[in-house]
């Protein structure tokens, strides 16, 4: 066998060598880069059909009135922790008012030193969903205006409390 | 604004099955270029032993698919890939023995090896349904671990095979039962701290800083240090007796997040080491060796000369950034060239470029483990996964910087490269039990217990809920989620 060849074979192997262990990263790559963020900015928001149906229903009992097809867009299913220790946390959003703060019998528990042991209430009135500031030390903030009264959230606005950033979506 | 997007956990039997052919191609290439290189042709026996390792390679996938669904997709195309590299490697040691008159069969020996681990292997994925079973059995574990530490210094059994008393004689077979201890140990200790771990982390004094466990807290770090200092002494046994601490110590860390066991452990451990360094002439040899390699003094020396690492070196040299290729090299100067020498032969014939890539194939099979300990959700099932990626991976590290000269060569093996059936045993186990916890890690809630291969699981969507609808409509009330429950219990304004 000549010389070429036992070269190329020998560096051949090497090539499979690497091409083994780059796929077995490949596999993992989901898991090196950690979870996956994605930026919504972009997009256009993406409608769910059936697995919220039940969930747009809940506005209409609370009080508001209008057609339900219009209100399924528009009314917001869950509150979604983006930023803080808590981030990725989501909590499905019902007929009933969401306590928001330090003290265990809140509903959403953050573990933030920047926050009231009852800092903040996330409730529906007349098909929307609006936010209270409780009295709280260090204050609750919608975008970067302060609450001083029951403030309507938007789907996709940013409330802050404390270290923690929430927002409902759809 | 930006969404966190649900993990959805891949089953990835495909995937396995397609690594798997690359490594089993890696394992017979391998075969087939030592062939060449050596005898200037490819082997006779080429086809069948690439029949036989498929066939083992792909009957540990059914066992998978079967009991084991979700286990993770890559560790076993790395193992798979490591043991035909170190199969090849071994064969290549053979070739250059008998070229020089002298037969050898160790080859052989590590494929029946290979075939009764895997099997092995097989057994414990079907008969071990649930890891957790093993936590019932934390205190016979340490017994059983003790008395296989202990097992070569019986007289009769035990055997003195080149100054270390580590092995045992049976019916023909010669064994170290230190690499079986080591799985029982670390099922010892992942039972014995995920008991225990709340007085380890939070009792006792916080002094600069540090949280320091409390004086009576430090009985087991005592007792496991004692031991492993015993096994050094009577044994003169610095390999597993570095491992078994090491393993404790890093179990406990895993277990109370607290660095003073750290500091701790490896203050324990540089006494010990200094201690045994001065007193005990085995180990103290084995110091020069290290700091004074080069030497013609220490080189020359009878026993315990440094000969063998600097031949290691010279191979390792010799084999450049792209090796000598396959039977191309010399690595049978280096006495154990197929055993404790192997990554120097490795080195020699694949160059640096293979050796790092065998590297993070460690690497790779290191970070499944831990992995696999993160996303498990009960903690003796974290401490296990943990503990024995951990052994992995600080084997490892002592073999391959013992070679390479950063620390003082011991008498580890490299795990499922070296020849050794107790080490490939023991090795092959390890990586059943790490299949079993990854597929109890990865399978997605509400998924029964090794059932059939489900589809992947949607995953992403939400949890099911039941809305005030529900409730006013006067559903009956199995309907109530528990989530619903716990924001409508605070309707409190």
């Amino acid at each position: 066998m000549s010389e070429l060849t036992i070269t190329l074979l020998r560096l051949g192997y090497l090539v499979l060598l690497w091409v083994f262990v780059l796929s077995a990263i490949g596999v993992l790559r989901r898991d090196l880069y950690g979870t996956k963020i994605v930026d919504r900015r972009g997009t256009a928001p993406r409608t769910r059909a059936v697995g919220t149906a039940g969930t747009a229903q809940a506005a209409p009992q609370a009080g508001g009135r209008g057609s339900r097809a219009a209100r399924a867009s528009t009314t917001p299913t869950r509150l979604v922790v983006t930023e803080g220790p808590l981030r990725g946390t989501t909590l499905p959003l019902g007929s009933s008012a969401v306590l928001i703060g330090r003290a265990p019998s809140c509903t959403l528990v953050l573990d933030d030193d920047y926050s009231s042991s009852r800092h903040a209430r996330i409730f529906p009135q007349g098909g929307q969903w609006l936010v209270e500031d409780l009295g709280s030390t260090n204050g609750t903030f919608l975008g970067d205006v302060k609450v001083r009264q029951p403030t309507a959230v938007p789907p996709g606005a940013q409330v802050r409390i404390g270290q923690s950033v929430i927002e409902l979506q759809r | 604004m930006a969404t966190v997007q649900p993990h959805r956990v891949r089953v990835g039997r495909s995937v396995e099955l397609g690594l798997l052919a690359l490594a089993l191609a890696i394992g017979v290439a391998a075969y087939a270029l030592v062939g060449i290189g050596a005898t200037g042709a490819v082997p006779t026996n080429v086809l069948g032993y690439g029949v036989g390792m498929t066939v083992i390679a792909f009957a540990m996938h059914i066992v998978l698919r079967l009991r084991a669904p979700f286990a993770d997709p890559v560790i076993l195309p790395v193992v798979v890939a490591l043991n035909g590299i170190g199969l090849a490697m071994i064969y290549r040691i053979d070739l250059a023995r008998s070229a020089r008159g002298i037969t050898s069969t160790f080859a052989t020996k590590q494929l029946g090896w290979t075939a009764i681990s895997v099997v092995l292997a097989a057994v414990v994925l079907i008969t071990l349904r649930d890891h957790r079973t093993l936590r019932r059995y934390t205190y016979t574990a340490m017994v059983a671990g003790l008395v296989l530490m202990v097992l070569p210094l019986v007289k009769g059994l035990g055997a003195d095979i080149n100054g270390a008393q580590i092995w045992i004689h049976v019916g023909g077979f010669s064994l170290q039962p230190a690499e079986l201890a080591k799985i029982l140990l670390a099922i010892f200790f992942a039972g014995y701290l995920v008991t225990n771990r709340d007085t380890l982390a939070l009792a006792g004094p916080r002094v600069l800083g540090l949280q320091l466990p409390r004086i009576r807290d430090l009985g087991p770090i005592v007792v496991a240090w004692a031991v492993s200092v015993a096994v050094l002494v009577l044994e003169s046994d610095l390999g597993t007796s570095l491992l078994f601490f090491g393993l404790f110590v890093a179990m406990l860390y895993l277990a109370t997040e607290r660095t003073s066991w750290v500091v701790i452990g490896l203050g324990l451990f540089a006494v010990g080491a200094a201690v045994a360094a001065t007193t005990i002439g085995h180990v103290g040899a084995r110091f020069t060796v290290w700091l004074h390699a080069l030497d013609p003094a220490v080189f020359d020396r009878a026993p315990g000369g440094s000969g063998q690492l600097v031949r290691g070196l010279y191979g390792l040299a010799s084999g450049g950034l792209f090796g000598t290729g396959w039977g191309q090299g010399r690595p049978d100067l280096v006495p154990f060239a197929e055993s404790d020498f192997i990554v120097a032969s490795l080195g020699e014939e694949l160059g640096l470029t293979g050796l790092i890539a065998i590297l993070l194939c460690y690497l790779v099979l290191a970070e499944r483990g831990l992995r696999t300990a993160i996303g498990v959700r009960d903690g003796f099932g974290k401490l296990l996964a943990g503990g024995l990626a951990f052994a992995v991976a600080l084997q490892c590290f002592v073999v391959v910087g013992g070679i390479t000269r950063i620390i003082p060569l011991t008498g580890l093996t490299t795990p499922f490269l070296a020849y050794g059936g107790s080490s490939l045993l023991a090795n092959w186990i390890i990586v059943a039990l790490l299949l079993r916890i990854s597929d109890d890690a990865r399978r997605p809630a509400g998924v029964a217990m090794a059932g059939p291969p489900p589809r992947p699981p949607a995953t992403t969507a939400p949890i099911p809920i039941r809305t005030s609808v529900a409730t006013v409509g006067g559903a009956a009330e199995g309907d109530d989620q528990p989530t619903e429950r716990i924001s409508s219990g605070d309707v409190d304004v």
